[in-house]
């Protein structure tokens, strides 16, 4: 996600305060699966966390390679109440960094851009008609859309937690 | 080069103010409290604070200082009452907007309030025309006001708010007079204005008051502090021009709409600089012009392309983004005249899609100026 107008106040919306996720996500215990070599599994490897880009998005990959997307707290709380968001069209093939969509307070548009290549199979229709749960709950009921990921090696590039929070508290400041 | 700092700097980190900067200083965009959403229908229905010390404030005086002004914009100065202030603009000599500007009459001396942004450019235009004035012999002097701070109390519920801390009678307190107040023993210089489209009040403040003053503002319960965040959606939605964005110095008044702030009398006579470029441009039209859009679809913001139904490319927007009292997409811009008529349907592409588009009369939001009724 990138901020793409603040009318007239800064290129780059600055958060006082900084970093404040005090959410904690309870993820199913991660099944490795031993293959008969003994060793884990190419998927196990991929998909044990949840990933963060630079441009405040987050993508939580399943077992079955399916990424949820979605835009992290902190990008919610500089973003401000959304009124506005613009989802992916389901069956459309993107690649890595492609604009995907939007979303949009009062005061700043911001384009949404594809954390992974892959196809859309699902956007979240709810967010239509209220948009305010990407501010309720970003990193959950909050989520953009579901992409079926074409090259899970893209994984490898995208932030861990503690990456991603240094990359928040390097741009507070 | 450092930010620079209203009184209210400390103040406003205090109260959670979140800085950013602009044109120069450092202000808060809104603050943690409330969100722009929020801010921006709080101050529609009760009252908001803004702090809004950046922006110019210039005292002219002399013996000359009405015909001297008359030379630098485009209003009727002589005509306008004493206490009284209008909206003007500086023009160039092609006649473009220097920029837009709020001005107030009194007995002995002018008072100027233009936007921070023009700073810089305003009084280098300003001096240098002093000084070729004063070479004729003209009287005429101009002091930068920096020791004092200015507040805007904004909102229905502004005038009751201030009625009662002065303790005076404010009814016959008409919208763009001004008045000397001591509230609560402070002297300010109060005009009922602003930039919102409520009733409310600017006050004129001595800088070393200006964090009690707004502090004894903010006991009401009402009264909620706002952001340059609020400040943007509520003035577009009332219809008014942001500066380097809706207005700058290749447009004329006229193309902007502002055509009304051109007293009767310099139509005739003229008398400001680009007269003759901005004159006949009355009678004879524009090539372009900005008008109000109601958008379909996305929000659409600056630099959106407008088209006609031919997909034809006819103009752009200038600001433009969700309006939090009408709950749809507005926005101005400029277009090619003959397109502009109320009710014309056009087509503005945001990232890449055409979106349903309709000219609509501003202000978006009914206006609620305290004027005689």
């Amino acid at each position: 996600m990138s901020f793409t107008t603040l009318r007239g106040f800064s290129s780059k919306i600055t958060l006082l305060g900084g970093f404040a996720n005090k959410r904690v996500y309870i993820r199913p215990p991660i099944i490795i699966n031993t293959t008969k070599f003994g060793s884990l599994s190419l998927l196990s490897r991929h998909y044990s966390a949840k990933k963060y880009t630079e441009e405040h998005e987050w993508v939580d990959v399943d077992e079955n390679g399916i990424g949820t997307v979605g835009i992290t707290d902190y990008a919610q709380t500089a973003l401000g109440d959304v009124v506005y968001v613009e989802l992916p069209e389901v069956g459309k093939f993107f690649n890595q960094s492609e604009n995907i969509g939007a979303v949009e307070s009062v005061k700043a548009a911001s384009d949404i851009y594809a954390p992974v290549s892959g196809k859309i199979i699902e956007s979240n229709n709810k967010l239509t008609d209220k948009p305010s749960l990407i501010n309720k709950s970003p990193e959950s009921d909050g989520w953009l859309c579901k992409i079926e990921l074409s090259n899970p090696d893209e994984l490898d590039k995208l932030l861990d937690k503690q990456d991603y929070e240094k990359h928040c508290s390097s741009e507070s400041h | 080069m450092p930010l620079k700092k209203t009184a209210l700097y400390d103040f406003h980190i205090e109260k959670g103010g979140k800085m950013v900067p602009f044109a120069g200083w450092s202000m808060p965009v809104q603050y943690s409290n409330l969100g722009v959403l929020a801010s921006h229908l709080h101050t529609r229905e009760n009252a908001s604070l803004f702090d809004v010390s950046h922006m110019l404030q210039m005292r002219l005086s002399g013996r000359d200082r009405v015909s001297f002004l008359e030379n630098l914009v485009v209003a009727d100065l002589e005509e306008l009452p004493l206490d009284s202030s209008t909206l003007s603009v500086f023009t160039n000599e092609n006649g473009g907007i220097i920029d837009d500007t709020v001005i107030c009459k009194h007995d002995d001396h002018i008072h100027i309030v233009s936007n921070a942004a023009c700073a810089d450019k305003d009084l280098t235009h300003i001096r240098k025309e002093i000084s070729k004035f004063q070479q004729r012999g003209g009287d005429v002097d101009l002091k930068v006001i920096d020791d004092h701070a200015l507040l805007a109390l904004q909102g229905p519920k502004a005038a009751s708010i201030l009625q009662e801390l002065c303790n005076k009678d404010l009814r016959d307190f008409m919208f763009m007079t001004a008045r000397h107040l001591n509230i609560k023993g402070f002297d300010c210089h109060v005009t009922r204005s602003g930039y919102t489209g409520e009733d409310g009040f600017e006050i004129g403040v001595s800088s070393s008051a200006s964090v009690q003053l707004a502090n004894l503002l903010l006991k009401y319960p009402s009264v909620q502090l706002a952001g340059l965040g609020a400040r943007d959606s509520l003035r577009l939605e009332a219809g008014l021009c942001l500066y380097g964005h809706d207005l700058d110095d290749t447009t004329t008044p006229v193309e902007a709409g502002l055509t009304w702030t051109i007293g009767k009398r310099r139509r005739k006579e003229g008398g400001f600089l680009g007269a003759e470029h901005i004159l006949p441009q009355i009678k004879g039209g524009v090539m372009h012009r900005r008008i109000g859009l109601i958008i379909e679809g996305a929000p659409a913001r600056e630099n959106a392309e407008i088209y006609n139904n031919e997909n034809e490319l006819i103009g752009k927007v200038t600001s433009g983004g969700p309006s939090p009292s009408l709950q749809k997409n507005i926005a101005m811009g400029y277009i090619k005249s003959g397109y502009h008529k109320p009710s014309t349907e056009l087509q503005v592409k945001v990232r890449n899609r055409m979106q349903k588009a309709q000219v609509v009369k501003m202000p978006f939001v009914p206006t609620k100026y305290y004027n005689k009724k």
